[in-house]
């Protein structure tokens, strides 16, 4: 890991003056630690896609992305299915909720000024995992393939509900949100648990599944669906970085400088809430991701949510890309949660860094 | 390496930040007993209370029970009768058991808000629950037994070691334990070991099947063994915490503030965390892990008597008490003759009347 020491040379890059209607301040370690993190996304996801059952190498797995496959490969229609059929759309998905997830955290910790922050403290897996488990488990007759957009729904209302709960006149204090959300997802959560207790014990196995967060069998409506989303909400994500510095610096400067505060949060929370709803609809509760994510990004980029944001949306992307591939390896032929895999590697990870700070 | 103590100082400070502030406003916000004059005599109506509670709560079952049956029952138990045999083995037992649990999680949760700054502390914070849920889930898994006495033990186990894996991690290093390491400790803990919980459970249906009552949080069939096992450690714990009650309140104006004022605090920190550790274990291996009291019971303490943990400590346990048998009340009657966790009924009860709280009573 290369550590960049203070040095006389500017430390910022300013992107689009002038006649530019926007610019940017981006760090200057931020550029080459995000093409860092593409290279090494691109190559876990090639390794990802030829690693499985049916055996497909590497070159081959780069000639048939790329549309490069000899015609006459005698093996070129199975590896086209399997490549795009069966393994890029959940590896993209496991690649585009990473990405949702950690700049959703991003978001959320620069607002709270809470480094603990993540998508979970604002009811949003709790909404989610509460219609989800309720599908599952009671209104069987509801297809599937509909789970994630009720989920979606669910993840947004909670979020609502907790928001509207913890306004007042002259707004909603982060103290309010964080202890209305924590009452909201309790009770949501037992009310999930309730029906964990009772229901149908296959039917809850699957629940379990869906809350310990999976990627299995994601299919390309998936990604398409998540690609959408994260194109509208990721911009505006990056362009509220200046607004997101100030506000990090607490609400009483921010309101000195000239910054709407309300307004901003209100954005900035909309937007969080929205890229998690995304990623819990489409894979179930996926944690740690939020929250590792963009921690281990402020060790490489900085603070400020310029270069953060985009990088740590990278660096949440090719976590999840790992962690599904692990997922898969581990105990080949069958497969753990992706969600699991996170926790089991995130956490002591996170413990290591702990550690390692003692002193500091 | 330098960007670890980056890491480590950017967050450091923010955080530190929003815990006492956090802590501040609310042990700042109204104070219901506002005359010293009032605390003794509340304290008292609050006993009666939960003692009319315990008294109703023992009157409720299958078999039909008059309260005057329920008193010569508690007062000159006939063993001969089966009324009073009822009472004396199986709901005798478990209102007491229901009373301890919620004690000790609210003395615990009150101590770990004030040991942490973290006015969201409560024992599944600490990784104390997914310990004892991961050590009994790891049992039934591999041992195929299903007796409360073994979740009892496995789960204080469990308890323990999670708990002390959590301070030991929390606190390596010269300051010693400092509230945000020991939060991000129990986080990182608690998410460890329920993946763990959860593998296991996703990948056996037999484990799950058996152990899914329990893991919500549960009253039922909590007999006398149990409880003659168990009542002891968490009087010895909550016992330790009124002791303690002074120290306790130093140490919640911070660490520094303690130093100032000659508190040995590291001493003070490691008993306050072997009396959670120990209640917070028996209230678990009890009755399971049950969430929301340990969080709440403290708030609606310091919001009735003020900042000072020699009577907030008192108030938690009692409300605590009273929460827990009220919610086992309500899961027992809200789907008769089928009998809700406790714990699932603990937070929707709870968290409604929380939320309350927050919304009109927290300013700013």
């Amino acid at each position: 890991m290369s550590k960049t020491k203070p040095s006389a040379k500017a430390s910022w890059i300013t992107v689009g003056q002038g006649s530019w209607p926007f610019s940017l301040k981006i760090d200057r370690r931020a550029p080459p630690a995000a093409l860092a993190i593409l290279a090494v996304t691109f190559a876990v996801l090639v390794l990802s896609v030829s690693y499985g059952a049916y055996d497909i190498s590497i070159v081959e797995v780069l000639q048939t992305l790329f549309h490069a496959l000899p015609d006459d490969h005698p093996d070129g229609r199975s590896f086209n299915l399997v490549v795009f059929t069966f393994r890029l759309p959940r590896i993209l998905t496991a690649f585009l909720v990473g990405m949702a997830l950690s700049t959703s955290g991003a978001i959320l910790q620069g607002i709270t000024r809470n480094p603990l922050a993540e998508p979970g403290i604002l009811g949003v897996n709790a909404g989610a995992g509460l219609v989800a488990v309720s599908i599952i488990v009671w209104f069987k007759e509801v297809p599937m393939s509909l789970l994630p957009f009720f989920a979606f729904g669910g993840a947004l209302l909670v979020a609502l509900v907790i928001y509207v709960l913890a306004w007042k006149q002259g707004g909603s204090s982060p103290i309010r949100l964080i202890l209305i959300g924590v009452a909201v997802a309790a009770m949501l959560t037992s009310a999930t648990t309730f029906m964990l207790v009772f229901g149908d014990i296959r039917d809850v196995q699957q629940a379990y599944v869906w809350l310990a967060g999976s990627v299995y069998g994601r299919k390309w409506e998936h990604v398409h669906t998540l690609a959408a989303w994260l194109i509208v909400l990721l911009p505006l994500a990056i362009f509220s970085a200046r607004q997101l510095n100030v506000l990090a610096l607490g609400e009483e400067i921010a309101t000195g400088l000239g910054l709407k505060v309300e307004a901003q949060r209100l954005f900035l929370l909309t937007v969080s809430v929205a890229l998690a709803a995304v990623a819990v609809a489409v894979s179930g509760t996926i944690g740690f991701v939020g929250l590792v994510a963009p921690h281990i990004t402020r060790r490489l980029t900085g603070p400020a949510h310029e270069g953060l944001i985009p990088i740590a949306a990278l660096f949440g992307g090719a976590l999840l890309v790992t962690a599904d591939l692990i997922g898969r390896w581990v105990i080949a032929p069958s497969e753990l949660p992706i969600g699991i895999v996170t926790a089991l590697i995130g956490a002591p990870y996170f413990a290591y860094l702990l550690y390692k700070s003692r002193n500091g | 390496m330098s960007g670890a103590r980056r890491f480590n100082r950017s967050t450091d400070l923010s955080s530190e930040r929003a815990f006492a502030v956090l802590s501040a406003k609310n042990s700042n916000s109204t104070r219901l007993l506002n005359n010293r004059m009032l605390i003794l005599p509340g304290f008292a109506v609050a006993s009666a209370l939960l003692l009319i509670c315990l008294l109703w709560s023992i009157t409720l079952g299958a078999a039909e029970i008059d309260r005057d049956t329920v008193f010569s029952a508690l007062l000159q138990p006939d063993e001969t009768a089966f009324e009073h045999l009822i009472i004396q083995t199986v709901r005798l037992p478990r209102v007491l058991a229901g009373a301890l649990v919620g004690v000790a999680l609210a003395v615990a949760g009150a101590i770990m808000q004030a040991l942490t700054r973290n006015p969201l502390a409560d024992s599944g914070i600490l990784g104390i629950n997914a310990g004892a849920a991961f050590a009994v889930v790891v049992t039934v898994f591999l041992l195929r037994v299903s007796s409360l006495e073994v979740y009892a033990l496995a789960g204080m186990a469990g308890a323990a070691a999670a708990g002390a894996l959590v301070y030991g991690l929390g606190s390596a290093g010269r300051g010693g334990p400092t509230p945000l390491r020991l939060t991000l400790a129990g986080v990182i803990v608690t998410a460890f070991l329920s993946a763990l919980t959860t593998l296991i459970l996703i990948s056996d249906r037999e484990t799950l099947e058996q152990i899914r009552f329990w893991t919500a949080g549960s009253l039922a069939g909590r007999d006398i063994p149990l409880l003659t096992g168990m009542a002891p450690i968490i009087i010895v714990g909550t016992v330790g915490a009124l002791l303690l009650g002074r120290q306790i309140t130093t140490i919640s104006l911070g660490e520094d503030v303690a130093k100032g004022l000659g508190q040995n605090t590291v001493v003070v920190k490691v008993l306050a965390a072997l009396i959670v550790v120990v209640l917070a274990g028996g209230a678990v291996a009890l009755a399971g892990p049950i969430g929301f009291v340990g969080l709440v019971a403290p708030h609606i303490a310091r919001f009735m008597v003020g900042p000072d943990y020699r009577w907030v400590i008192p108030y938690s346990g009692l409300l605590g008490a009273l929460m827990v048998v009220v919610a086992d009340v309500a899961a027992r009657i809200a789907l008769r003759p089928q009998e809700i966790p406790v714990g699932v009924m603990m937070a929707l009860v709870g968290a409604p009347f929380f939320i309350y709280l927050a919304r009109w009573r927290v300013r700013r």
